[in-house]
C-alpha cells in the first residue's frame, strides 16, 4: 500500500471524522472479495464512509485482480463508479473536484494514458446532465445511473470493435501484431469463430517479453503463431498482409501512443505500403497533441515507479512511443472506423 | 506556371448547351436564347452564324441566328452583357466569342478557380444585362474600367466621366428596367433570361475593345476579332441601342410563352425566380480582367458616389484578374469626397490601409469596427426609415469606399457579416438611441471575445507546446505569435530563443525583432532564403494566419507556404495560431485564385544611388509581381492552435460547422 499521499485530501473529501476511517477501511477490504466494485462494498458498510485514497487504490487493484482480462481503464472507471457512489460531499463542485483528484491519484498507480483519458471521460459522461436539478442528492443519483450505463458501454467497447474488425482479415492473411493487446485478442478471436484462416507474426517486445504472453493465448485459440525479435519487424514486413495493433491511447491528431516499437512497425509498413490497423475503444481518446516522440508527457512514457524513484530520466527506457497519424491507415473503434483525420472530429463532439 | 493565354484565340469552343436551353447568361456564349436582334439591330441570316473570332461554328439556335456582325456598333458599355467570366466553366460553353478576356478568364477560372458556380454571375448578369444595354454608350466608355484588357497600362478613362446621359436620366432609365425586369421575373422561367443575354451581349460585343491595342500587354485582351466599329458617334449608338432595346421587349413579350425551357444545365446557374438555394459569387475583386465584372463594379460605385480607383503598371498574367494599385495615387486624389457620402473617419481609415499605416489582419479589423462605432455614434435615421434597414444600407458605400482603397480582408469580412446580421436582427421596438447602444455593445463585445480574449486563450495553449531549450522560427509579423512568444518568456521557468525570418520588401520581421528584443527575448534574424541553413537547428515553427480555408489550407503573408514545405522538409512542427473569427467558408487550392497584388514600385531598391529596376514600366517585357498572400496546404502544417483549442488541419471544417449551428 503506497503512503497516504494527500491524506490531507482524503481528509477533505471525507465528512466523517478520521478515526472512524480505519475501521471502515478494514471492513471495505473484506468487502473487495468480488469483482463487484466497491459499489456493493458501499450497500455492505451501509454507505456511510467516502472512500479514501487508499481505499480507490485499493479497490482499483482488487478490479485488477479479479478479472485479469479487463482494461485498466474499465477497472479504473467501475473504481471510480464505487468512488462516486460512496462520496460524501454536498455540492457538485466538490464532487467534481473529488473525482477529479480520484483519477489523478489513479493515473499515478498506473501510469498508462487509457486510465487518465478513461476517467477523464468518465466524468464528462457523467457530468453532461447532472446540472438540471436543483437538488444535489438527486443530482448524484443521476451520475450515478449515467455512470453505470457508461460502464456498460465500454464494457462492450471490445465486441463492438471485433465485429468491425474481423472482416477485414481475410482467409489466408498473414498478421502482423505487438506486444499483447487483448482488443487485438478478441479481433482475431472473432475472426476464428468466422471461420477463417490466417497466421500470426508477434513481436517479442521487450523488456517485458509481452510477445511471449499475446503468443500463448494465440496457441490456446489454435492460431499459428510465430514470435519475432522487434528487430526483425523490417526483415518479415515483406511476407505479412497487414499489421494490426491495440493502442493504449489515441491523440487527438489520429496519432496513437501504443507500446514502444510501434513507431518502427508503422514506419516499416509505410515502406512496404502494407496497412496499418489500429483497434481501441473510445474512451481511449485523450485530449493530447504531440509534435514528435519528445512531446509526450513524461507521466505516460515510464511507469509510475520509476518516474517517482529515479534520478535522471534520460536514462530510463521509455515505455511507449508515438505514432503519428500520416502512418495511420485505419482505426477501429466502437464510434465505428475512422481515418486518423475523423478522430479529431470524434474528440470535438465527444469533448465540446 | 504560364497560361497560355494565346491558346484562347485558337481554343476550340467549349461545350456549348443545347441551344434553345441556354439561361440567360450575361453576354454569355453565343445567343441560344430566343431570337433576339444582335449586333445593332442587323438581323443576319442564320447562314452567316459565325461570329467574328469565335473558334468554332456555332450550334444552330433555332431561330436565333446572331450574325457576326462584320461592323459592330461602336464599344457597347463594357461587359454588362458579357459574360462573366467566371461562371464560364460551369456553363461551359460559349464565353462570348468577343470576349476573349472573358474566355480566357473562363479558362484560368476553369482551371483552378475557386468553386463558385457560374450562377452567381449568371444571375448577377440577368438583371444588369438590360440595364448594360441601355446604358450603352453613355455608360460603355465611361464605366469601362479596364476595359477589355485589364493589364493596360494607361488607367482606362473610367472614373472622371462626362456622362452622355445626365444623372437623371440614368437613374430613370434604371428605374424603368428594374421594374420591367421584376415584372418579367414574376412570370417568367430561367429561360426567359436568354434572351436578353441575346440581345444585350451583342452591343456588348465589340464593345469589349475599348482599348483595342492601348496596351502592349493586349496580346491576350479581348480579341481584335471584335475589333469594334469605331466609326459610328455616341449618339447613333445610343439610338441604335435604344432601338435594339425597344425590339428586344416587344420580342420578350412575344417570347414568354415559348419560354418554357428549361435553363441550361451546362451553365448550371440559378436565376432569381428559383428557390434561394446558396448561390456563390466570385468577388469582384478578382475578375479585374472581366469587363463585365469592372463595369457593374463601376455602376455600383457611382452609384454609392464612391470613387473608382484606377489600377496602375502592367500586371503579370497570371494575377490579371486582381487589382493593383498604386500607393502614390491615393483614392482621395482623383476627386474630394463629400462627408455627406463618405463619413471622414472612414475616408481617414481608408487612407491608413492603402498606404500601409495599419497592417495585419487584427489591427485592421480593430482599426474597421472602431470606425463603424463611430459611425453608428454619428448616424441618425432619416424619417420613414427604419434603422435595421437603413443602416446597413448607409454602410454599404462606406465599405465600397474602404475595398477600392486595399481589398478586405477575410478578417474584416466576416466582422462585417457580422455587424450586418446583428443591425438587421435589432429589434424594431428599441428606440434609436438603444439601438445604437445596443450595437455599440455587441461590436465591443466581438472584439473582446473574437480577437483579445482569443489571444489570451490561444496564447495560453501555445505555452503548453513551448518546452525549455526550444528554439522557435517566426515569419513575418504576427500580433498573435508576438504576443504568445512575449507571454511564454514572462512566464518563468521557459528558456527559449527565436529566429525571426524575414522577406522584402515588407521586412515585417524587424517589427517582429523590435518587440521580442525589447521583451529580452534572445533572437535571431535571418532573410528567407536563409532558412535551409538555420532549420537543422530548429525545434518548431510558429506561424500566423490571416485566414484559415474551409479545406484546412492557410491563406497567410508569401513566404510562409515556403516556410512549411521546407520546414516539412526537414521534419519540423509547424504549428499555426489563428483566431476562429478568420475561419472562411471559401476553398482554395492555389495561391492564384483569390489574392491581392501590392504596388509594384515597392521592389524598386535603391543601391549606391541607383534605383534598380526603376524604369521597369517603359519596359515592355518586364512585369513587377508583388504578391501579399499565400496559400499553405494542410498536409504541411501539424497543429492549429485556434481559441477552441489546439485541432489538426482537417477539422477546420468542423469548426466552422460548429460556429454556423451556434450561430443559428
Amino acid at each position: 500500500m503506497p503512503p497516504p499521499r494527500g491524506a490531507g485530501r482524503s481528509r477533505r473529501l471525507q465528512m466523517t471524522p478520521g478515526p472512524g476511517v480505519t475501521s471502515r477501511r478494514g471492513a471495505l477490504r473484506h468487502a473487495h472479495g468480488s469483482g463487484e466494485a466497491a459499489g456493493s462494498g458501499a450497500e455492505r458498510g451501509g454507505g456511510a464512509a467516502a472512500m479514501s485514497t487508499d481505499d480507490l487504490i485499493e479497490a482499483f487493484r482488487a478490479q485488477l485482480r479479479d478479472d485479469p482480462d479487463v482494461a485498466s481503464a474499465v477497472a479504473a472507471i467501475r473504481a471510480l463508479l464505487g468512488f462516486l457512489k460512496r462520496d460524501r460531499g454536498e455540492t457538485i463542485q466538490g464532487l467534481r473536484s473529488s473525482l477529479l483528484d480520484a483519477i489523478e491519484t489513479l493515473s499515478r498507480v498506473d501510469s498508462s494514458v487509457a486510465v487518465s483519458s478513461g476517467g477523464e471521460l468518465f466524468l464528462r459522461f457523467i457530468s453532461l446532465t447532472s446540472l438540471e436539478y436543483s437538488d444535489y442528492s438527486k443530482c448524484k443519483e443521476i451520475m450515478i445511473e449515467r455512470g453505470e450505463i457508461f460502464l456498460r458501454k465500454v464494457s462492450l467497447s471490445r465486441n463492438k470493435i471485433a465485429k468491425l474488425c474481423h472482416p477485414f482479415i481475410r482467409d489466408g492473411a498473414r498478421i502482423l501484431t505487438h506486444a499483447y493487446s487483448r482488443v487485438v485478442l478478441r479481433v482475431l478471436e472473432a475472426a476464428v469463430e468466422s471461420k477463417k484462416r490466417f497466421s500470426v507474426y508477434v513481436t517479442e517486445s521487450q523488456p517485458d517479453q509481452a510477445g511471449q504472453k499475446m503468443a500463448k493465448a494465440l496457441r490456446k485459440l489454435d492460431i499459428p503463431v510465430t514470435v519475432i525479435l522487434d528487430a526483425a519487424v523490417g526483415y518479415i514486413m515483406e511476407k505479412v498482409d497487414l499489421v494490426l495493433v491495440g493502442a493504449e491511447g489515441v491523440v487527438e491528431s489520429g496519432g496513437i501512443i501504443n507500446k514502444i516499437g510501434t513507431n518502427q512497425i508503422a514506419v516499416c509498413a509505410k515502406a512496404q505500403n502494407k496497412p496499418f490497423y489500429v483497434v481501441a475503444e473510445s474512451f481511449k481518446f485523450v485530449r493530447l497533441f504531440p509534435l514528435n516522440q519528445q512531446d509526450v508527457p513524461d507521466k505516460f512514457k515510464y511507469k509510475a515507479d520509476t518516474l517517482k524513484t529515479s534520478q535522471n530520466l534520460t536514462e530510463e527506457h521509455p515505455w511507449i512511443d508515438y505514432t503519428s497519424p500520416s502512418l495511420i491507415t485505419l482505426l477501429f473503434t466502437d464510434l465505428g472506423v475512422l481515418t486518423p483525420s475523423a478522430v479529431s472530429d470524434e474528440l470535438i463532439k465527444l469533448y465540446l | 506556371m504560364a497560361r497560355p493565354r494565346t491558346a484562347r484565340r485558337g481554343r476550340p469552343a467549349p461545350p456549348r448547351p443545347a441551344p434553345l436551353q441556354r439561361p440567360r447568361a450575361r453576354g454569355r456564349g453565343h445567343p441560344a436564347g430566343p431570337a433576339r436582334p444582335s449586333h445593332g439591330g442587323c438581323r443576319a441570316p442564320a447562314a452567316t452564324r459565325r461570329c467574328p473570332g469565335c473558334p468554332g461554328d456555332h450550334p444552330p439556335r433555332g431561330s436565333r441566328r446572331r450574325p457576326p456582325c462584320p461592323a459592330p456598333p461602336a464599344p457597347p458599355p463594357s461587359g454588362r452583357p458579357r459574360g462573366p467570366g467566371p461562371g464560364a466553366p460551369a456553363g461551359g460553353g460559349g464565353a462570348r466569342p468577343r470576349a476573349r478576356a472573358p474566355r480566357g478568364v473562363t479558362a484560368r477560372h476553369a482551371a483552378g478557380r475557386d468553386v463558385t458556380a457560374g450562377q452567381g454571375r449568371g444571375a448577377a448578369a440577368a438583371p444588369s444585362g438590360r440595364q448594360g444595354a441601355l446604358r450603352a454608350g453613355a455608360m460603355a466608355e465611361r464605366a469601362a474600367p479596364g476595359g477589355a484588357g485589364s493589364e493596360a497600362a494607361a488607367p482606362v478613362p473610367a472614373a472622371a466621366q462626362v456622362p452622355e446621359l445626365s444623372r437623371e436620366e440614368k437613374l430613370q432609365l434604371r428605374k424603368e428596367k428594374k421594374q420591367q425586369k421584376k415584372k418579367k421575373r414574376s412570370e417568367k422561367g430561367p429561360a426567359a433570361e436568354p434572351p436578353e443575354q441575346g440581345a444585350a451581349p451583342e452591343p456588348g460585343q465589340p464593345r469589349v475593345t475599348p482599348h483595342p491595342s492601348s496596351s502592349p500587354t493586349l496580346a491576350d485582351g479581348p480579341s481584335d476579332g471584335e475589333k469594334p466599329t469605331g466609326g459610328k458617334s455616341k449618339a447613333e449608338l445610343r439610338a441604335e441601342r435604344r432601338a435594339k432595346q425597344e425590339a428586344e421587349r416587344a420580342q420578350k413579350q412575344a417570347k414568354k410563352a415559348e419560354l418554357g425551357q428549361a435553363a441550361t444545365p451546362a451553365k448550371p446557374r440559378l436565376t432569381p425566380t428559383e428557390p434561394p438555394t446558396v448561390v456563390k459569387r466570385l468577388p469582384e475583386h478578382v475578375q479585374v480582367d472581366d469587363p463585365a465584372a469592372l463595369r457593374k463594379l463601376a455602376k455600383k460605385l457611382e452609384r454609392q458616389q464612391v470613387p473608382l480607383r484606377q489600377d496602375y503598371g502592367t500586371k503579370v498574367n497570371l494575377f490579371s484578374h486582381l487589382h493593383q494599385y498604386s500607393r502614390k495615387k491615393p483614392l482621395t486624389q482623383q476627386m474630394s469626397i463629400p462627408s455627406t457620402v463618405i463619413h471622414p473617419a472612414v475616408v481617414r481609415l481608408g487612407l491608413q490601409y492603402s498606404q500601409g499605416i495599419i497592417n495585419g489582419s487584427n489591427a485592421r479589423c480593430i482599426a474597421l469596427l472602431e470606425v463603424f462605432k463611430q459611425l453608428i455614434r454619428d448616424y441618425s435615421t432619416p424619417p420613414n426609415e427604419e434603422l435595421s434597414r437603413d443602416l446597413v444600407a448607409k454602410l454599404k458605400p462606406h465599405i465600397s469606399f474602404l475595398n477600392q482603397c486595399r481589398p478586405l480582408s477575410v478578417s474584416m469580412g466576416n466582422a462585417i457579416k457580422f455587424l450586418k446580421k446583428e443591425i438587421s436582427c435589432l429589434p424594431d421596438t428599441l428606440r434609436e438611441e438603444e439601438a445604437k447602444e445596443k450595437l455599440q455593445s455587441t461590436i465591443d463585445n466581438y472584439l473582446r471575445e473574437k480577437i483579445v480574449l482569443a489571444a489570451e486563450a490561444i496564447s495560453k495553449s501555445a505555452f503548453e507546446k513551448i518546452n525549455d531549450h526550444d528554439v522557435i522560427l517566426v515569419y513575418g509579423c504576427s500580433s498573435l505569435v508576438n504576443r504568445t512568444l512575449c507571454d511564454a518568456h514572462m512566464q518563468k521557468g521557459r528558456a527559449f530563443r527565436v529566429i525571426v525570418v524575414d522577406s522584402r520588401p515588407r521586412l515585417e520581421g524587424r517589427e517582429t525583432l523590435r518587440r521580442l528584443v525589447r521583451k529580452g527575448i534572445h533572437c535571431t534574424y535571418v532573410m528567407i532564403n536563409a532558412i535551409s541553413y538555420v532549420l537543422p537547428e530548429v525545434s518548431k515553427v510558429l506561424l500566423g494566419a490571416h485566414a484559415l480555408l474551409a479545406n484546412g489550407s492557410v491563406m497567410s503573408r508569401v513566404g510562409t507556404s515556403q516556410i512549411a514545405l521546407v520546414s516539412k522538409a526537414y521534419n519540423v512542427p509547424v504549428l499555426v495560431c489563428c483566431e476562429t473569427y478568420k475561419f472562411c467558408e471559401r476553398v482554395q487550392t492555389d495561391s492564384f485564385v483569390s489574392n491581392e497584388l501590392d504596388d509594384p514600385d515597392d521592389l524598386i531598391v535603391l543601391r549606391k544611388g541607383q534605383a534598380q529596376l526603376g524604369g521597369w514600366s517603359e519596359n515592355k517585357s518586364l512585369r513587377l509581381l508583388n504578391l501579399v498572400y499565400d496559400v499553405t496546404p494542410p498536409d504541411l502544417v501539424d497543429l492549429v492552435i485556434t481559441d477552441l483549442g489546439m485541432i489538426p488541419c482537417t477539422s477546420v471544417p468542423v469548426v466552422l460547422r460548429v460556429k454556423n449551428v451556434d450561430q443559428q
